[in-house]
């Protein structure tokens, strides 16, 4: 039996833990809950500082501020666009290049793994990647934001562990016994039982498209092609150099700045936020997978 | 599970010209696969590879009017101009500065919240804490850094609202050299904690509970378990995820650095990767900043290449 310290000792550790996880989750959600609070609130009480965690002086004005914020919607209907293109470009290379590789009897696989895997650990750069999408004739299209991303490597092992690990070999070689061509079996086999995996890579890729900003800053030239990310960036960024420089006569188009920006870092974070209590499962199993081999 | 790759031809003496046409022969029996990868290799080639061929401007006084490979060779004038330079102390202290305090100071935290989330009682309590702590990961850096702004805003910020409540002046947190890093890497770890818990967190699920239940019966304390037990137990994980950290060691969140940069900050804001991007993109000095993005790749590459036959002779894991 126990005896009665280390039953105290027990409780005492219980309480630690619990403190530590409660400390956790406050830090975690406090700047979260502010930014919602402040979105609601008269933009007036939250330049004084008088918002700190409830909303003061309820009001939505500042969505529909945004509403009616033509760059917004432009940025909006831009990134769905990238967002929705490119993710169907990184499933279909991922796939055509995840699924052979995870073959064993492909010829010169160990080989053509290696040379893959290499481009994770050495690449060319900033630079040299830049001259040569501008050379290719992609600068503000949107062929910039979707082709040079095509396959992350990190996600095509992913892939390949799943095939290679998740569904027998069996199946595919009484395939190939049934005279059924690799074209046949995977679509009609391979991919059908691959679906948590497909899920996994779609919301990593998609997520991805949706909150990257830094390949639109180098390859976009014209505002109308600004995903979401670049037109927020622009409006925080503005108003932010006007708060150092603190020009007076500004101090009516900060303040429209000010109560915006609140609202439009959830307007931009919304979509991700709806979806992430359905899929946060499949981003877990994603992981999970990806640590089985690196 | 995985068949054995019987049919490859390992028997030896024989004609290379033999064993080519083989070679062939497999390929072309299996040319449907072959054309599956057709487009991934064409890919890799051009996007990967390309840029590799397009480094050689480094070495080169790259004129876009001359191509990359009409252009006069300067051998490796590009990089000493680069190390006299009065920035390179500045580029080098801040990229390498700024990546081991995030090391040495964000590592360890996902490990302290994955044996937190072991050790909860309470299973409901424990799946709420893991997915409140995943939820930032999702958050894109430009929400991350327009929050941090608000957040620490002089006027309208809670954080300086706290300092002035206790009697404190505010600080201009994003416009202040020194607060830089400290806001870099403390906003890392709110953002990144959980996620990089998962892998721990899995670990710690395979180790064996007879382990524990062992300890318990000797009388082992439930610190005792997490030390001698729990710790032990995902050291594997550990040294695979610093090994990684370490082979992106000098490109660690450029992106958000370029974000928080500022005019009053660039003392220590200023690092390798955000200098190539506003002297090579913006000002057009390619060959220039494509030698320094090689010198930053090549100390990353040996880096990982150290880490990893460290970690291999040590403790037995490595990443190949």
């Amino acid at each position: 039996m126990i005896n009665r310290s280390g039953v105290s000792s027990e409780r005492l550790f219980n309480a630690v833990v619990y403190a530590l996880a409660a400390i956790i989750i406050l830090l975690v959600l406090y700047p979260l809950l502010f930014v919602v609070s402040a979105s609601v609130s008269d933009p007036a009480r939250v330049l004084d500082g008088g918002v700190w965690l409830l909303p003061k002086g309820l009001t939505l004005e500042a969505y529909t501020n945004i509403f009616h914020n033509n760059e917004v919607w432009i940025g909006y209907r831009n990134t769905i666009v990238y967002t929705a293109s490119g993710t169907v470009i990184n499933i279909i290379m991922t796939t055509l290049a995840a699924y052979p590789l995870s073959r064993p009897d492909l010829p010169g696989r160990k080989m053509l793994m290696l040379l893959i895997t290499l481009t994770m650990f050495f690449s060319g750069g900033l630079i040299p990647t830049y001259l040569l999408v501008k050379d290719l004739g992609m600068v503000d299209t949107i062929w910039s934001l979707v082709v040079p991303g095509a396959i992350s490597t990190y996600n095509l092992i992913v892939m390949r562990t799943y095939f290679q690990s998740s569904i027998p070999w069996e199946i595919q070689e009484a395939g190939h016994i049934d005279g059924c061509s690799n074209w046949r079996l995977l679509v009609n086999i391979i991919l059908p039982l691959s679906k948590p995996i497909l899920a996994v890579m779609v919301l990593f890729y998609a997520v991805g498209h949706w909150n990257s900003f830094f390949n639109a800053l180098i390859y976009m030239r014209d505002e109308s092609h600004y995903p979401l990310q670049l037109v927020l960036r622009e409006i925080l960024m503005i108003s932010q150099s006007a708060a150092v420089d603190g020009n007076v006569g500004l101090e009516d188009k900060i303040l429209l700045a000010e109560s915006i920006k609140y609202a439009i870092i959830i307007v931009s974070s919304l979509p991700v936020w709806i979806m992430y209590p359905f899929v946060q499962r499949h981003f877990v199993t994603g992981v999970m997978i990806g640590s089985i081999k690196g | 599970m995985r068949p054995a790759e019987a049919n490859h031809p390992t028997t030896s003496p024989r004609s290379r010209s033999m064993r080519g046409s083989r070679l062939f022969k497999k390929i072309a029996r299996r040319y449907d696969l072959y054309l599956m990868l057709l487009l991934p290799i064409a890919w890799y080639l051009l996007f990967q590879y390309g840029p590799l061929y397009g480094l050689q401007i480094a070495f080169k006084d790259f004129n876009p009017a001359k191509g990359i490979v009409g252009s006069k060779w300067v051998g490796f004038e590009h990089f000493t101009r680069f190390f006299d330079s009065y920035y390179f102390w500045r580029l080098l202290w801040n990229t390498i500065s700024i990546n081991l305090f995030s090391l040495l100071i964000a590592f360890p935290i996902p490990i302290v919240l994955a044996l937190i989330i072991q050790e909860l009682p309470s299973r409901g309590f424990s799946k709420w804490l893991q997915n409140i702590t995943y939820l930032p990961h999702f958050i894109s850096i430009v929400v991350i850094v327009g929050m941090l702004q608000l957040f620490l805003s002089p006027k309208s910020g809670p954080v300086n609202g706290l300092i002035e409540a206790f009697g404190g002046t505010p600080i201009r947190f994003l416009e202040e050299a020194a607060w830089f890093k400290p806001i870099f890497i403390s906003s890392n770890i709110w953002q990144n904690m959980g996620w990089q818990s998962i892998m721990y967190i899995a670990a710690l699920i395979g180790i064996n509970p007879q382990l524990y239940e062992a300890a318990k019966m000797d009388g082992a304390s439930r610190l005792r378990r997490i030390w001698h037990i729990s710790l032990p137990g995902i050291v594997p994980v550990i040294v695979i995820l610093l090994i990684l950290d370490i082979g992106h060691f000098m490109n660690i969140g450029f992106e958000k650095v370029l974000l928080m940069q500022n005019s009053m900050n660039i003392e220590a804001s200023d690092v390798i990767s955000t200098f190539v991007y506003t002297t090579g993109i913006l000002k057009g000095e390619y060959s220039y900043t494509a030698a320094i993005g090689l010198f930053n790749a090549v100390i990353n590459l040996a880096l990982l290449l150290l880490v990893n036959r460290f970690a291999r002779k040590l403790s037995e894991t490595s990443l190949w």
